[in-house]
């Protein structure tokens, strides 16, 4: 098992680097003269010469990867081209905000969907389970951009029930900003999820244990919620943790939309601003959260089935 | 007389039996012919030309109303056909070879050159999605060739995960050990013998990967980084952010249900897809 645990952790190495290299090729290489962006328009050629000089990119492309990777291996990032604050808070106060706005529903739309997709399994093929699959085909058929805009429309201005956008940082008023960012996440990914599931109880139903578990008179009711639930945990538990990273990312559409300053709304105004620091370490912050994320469910698998690590 | 019972008619005929499946079939036909006729300029009315008055409601000469300029929605609708289309082709063209090859070679040959591929992809799913679409498309500039490469290199993953699986289970079966003793080389391997084999997991990707493309043209455009000039359901949606709290509903509500029925219709197909032409699935 420690071997394990140490190979796939010096797995994350190479994937790390190429992530860098990824970010560095797209933003340094192919990405334009970012002196040009910060300078504006009026910029002398002694200014500009002097900016690139500071910022180091009048230097070899190996020696600016080489200090590149300096900046990530210590975290250290410049500061906003637009706002002159240090990445680091910046990415802090976001990440806190979009957590404040993708934990609840998360968790919420997960615990619905596995009780759905249970049910469906359950009645496989009578008229509980094509319900449910119906609506959650439709459900995933409608545009994410509908769900916002009708959301805000009928819920925020026709019926007056929660402010139509904004956001609050004092905690109790906080909440009356997020009650509707929280039901349209709910709604948008109820429909896949559901679906997801229960292809896993199904394929769970189809095993010999639940035969035998029939067969030795165990009832429907406790054949589902024992015996295949424990088994369909596994994957649940790993879709699950795998998600659990991109919850720091928040939902950038939504943050966007509804205007609430969390990560995704911070991404979406620095590439508006070309402020391209400040996208480079939120990509680079939603790769380091996916690789542990990876790495914590393979290893959370690797304990849950021990064959896995050998 | 001896019908023919190949897989692929097999596949065909159960599909065409399944009701839903062919009217999914029968719907995306109409799509594509509506794409295709606004691509050659063929449609009846130009959604330039076509003017009324700025914010009509619907009715009887402008069925779905117009817009703040008074274009015809209708006419919008059509003409946005195209683009979601082409994106959802051209970026077809650029996933599905990459991931199919650099999935087939990394399955056969296996070792260094797995590692390597398995390195980019594990690389490139590391990034988020969303974020990488918006940092390519902003870095080609904005406009249709970006999101076509955008969308495009975003997606290749997931067949190059899935074909690289299957090669992996089919090189070692018995009829590819047979090829080799009868002298194939390595290329007439993948491509005559395991290619055939793997071949339908394409076309259900290919029906999976068309949500996905109109979709993300769609958040694109709705970002201000799609299309430029030219009607696209994005920047309709996206126009109607304002409009619709001034009661200006007819615009988003015909977007929406334009991507709405083609979706679906695609969810509905890429199911049957998979029942029919997935043999494991055979009871």
């Amino acid at each position: 098992m420690t071997s394990y645990v140490v190979r796939r952790i010096l797995y994350a190495i190479p994937i790390l680097f190429g992530v860098s290299l990824v970010t560095f090729i797209l933003f340094h290489v192919v990405g334009g003269d970012p002196v040009l962006t910060l300078l504006g328009k009026h910029a002398s050629v002694d200014e500009m010469q002097e900016l690139r000089h500071q910022y180091g990119f009048d230097r070899p492309m190996v020696l600016q990867f080489v200090r590149y990777l300096g900046q990530i291996v210590t975290f250290n990032f410049e500061r906003s081209f637009q706002t002159k604050q240090t990445i680091g808070k910046m990415l802090a106060d976001g990440a806190t905000v979009s957590l404040w706005l993708a934990v609840p529903p998360f968790f919420i739309s997960q615990f619905m969907s596995i009780v759905l997709a249970m049910l469906a399994a359950a009645f496989r093929g009578r008229m509980a389970d094509r319900f449910i699959v119906i609506m959650s085909v439709l459900g995933m058929s409608v545009s994410v951009l509908a769900y916002i805009l009708f959301g805000q429309f009928f819920l925020a201005f026709k019926l007056n029930w929660f402010p139509i956008s904004g956001y609050e940082s004092d905690f109790p008023d906080r909440i009356t900003y997020l009650v509707l960012p929280w039901i349209i996440w709910i709604v948008i990914s109820i429909g896949a999820d559901v679906r997801f599931y229960r292809t896993i109880f199904l394929e769970e139903l189809n095993q010999d244990y639940v035969r035998t578990a029939h067969a030795k008179g165990a009832s429907p009711f406790r054949v589902l919620f024992v015996h295949v639930f424990r088994n369909a945990l596994l994957p649940i538990i790993t879709h699950v943790v795998i998600e659990i990273p991109f919850l720091f990312m928040g939902s950038l559409l939504l943050e966007a939309f509804f205007g609430i300053p969390g990560l995704g709304n911070l991404a979406v105004n620095a590439f508006n601003n070309a402020d391209w620091p400040v996208v480079k370490a939120v990509t680079l912050l939603g790769a380091v959260l996916y690789i542990l994320g990876n790495l914590i469910s393979d290893l959370l698998y690797a304990k849950a089935d021990p064959r896995v690590a050998l | 007389m001896i019908r023919s019972n190949s897989p692929g008619r097999e596949a065909l005929r159960k599909l065409l039996r399944d009701r839903l499946a062919f009217a999914s079939l029968c719907v995306i036909g109409i799509y594509v012919v509506i794409a295709v006729f606004s691509a050659l300029n063929w449609l009846p009315f130009d959604y330039a030309n076509r003017l009324g008055p700025s914010y009509a409601k619907p009715n009887a000469q402008f069925w779905l109303g117009t817009d703040f300029l008074g274009r015809d929605v209708f006419a919008k609708i059509l003409y946005g056909a195209k683009v979601a289309f082409s994106v959802g082709m051209v970026a077809s063209l650029i996933a599905i070879p990459i991931g199919a090859c650099l999935g087939a070679i990394a399955g056969y040959f296996g070792g260094w050159i797995d590692e390597l591929v398995v390195w980019v992809y594990t690389t490139i799913t590391s990034v988020p999605q969303i974020l990488l679409l918006l940092s390519l498309s902003f870095v080609l500039g904005r406009g249709l060739t970006a999101i076509y490469i955008a969308v495009g290199l975003t997606s290749w993953v997931g067949i190059c995960r899935l074909i690289r699986a299957e090669v992996l289970k089919h090189k070692e079966l018995d009829y590819v050990t047979a090829a080799r003793a009868l002298g194939a080389g390595n290329l007439r391997i993948i491509l005559r013998h395991i290619f055939p084999n793997v071949f339908h997991l394409l076309i259900i990707d290919f029906s999976l990967r068309f949500i996905y493309a109109i979709k993300s043209e769609a958040i694109l455009s709705y970002l201000g980084l799609g299309v430029q000039g030219e009607p696209s359901w994005g920047i309709m949606i996206a126009d109607a952010k304002e409009e619709l709290l001034r009661g200006i509903w007819w615009q988003l509500t015909a977007a929406t249900g334009a991507m709405f029925f083609i979706v679906l219709a695609l969810n509905i197909l890429g199911d049957a897809l998979r029942d029919a032409l997935d043999p494991r699935l055979e009871t």
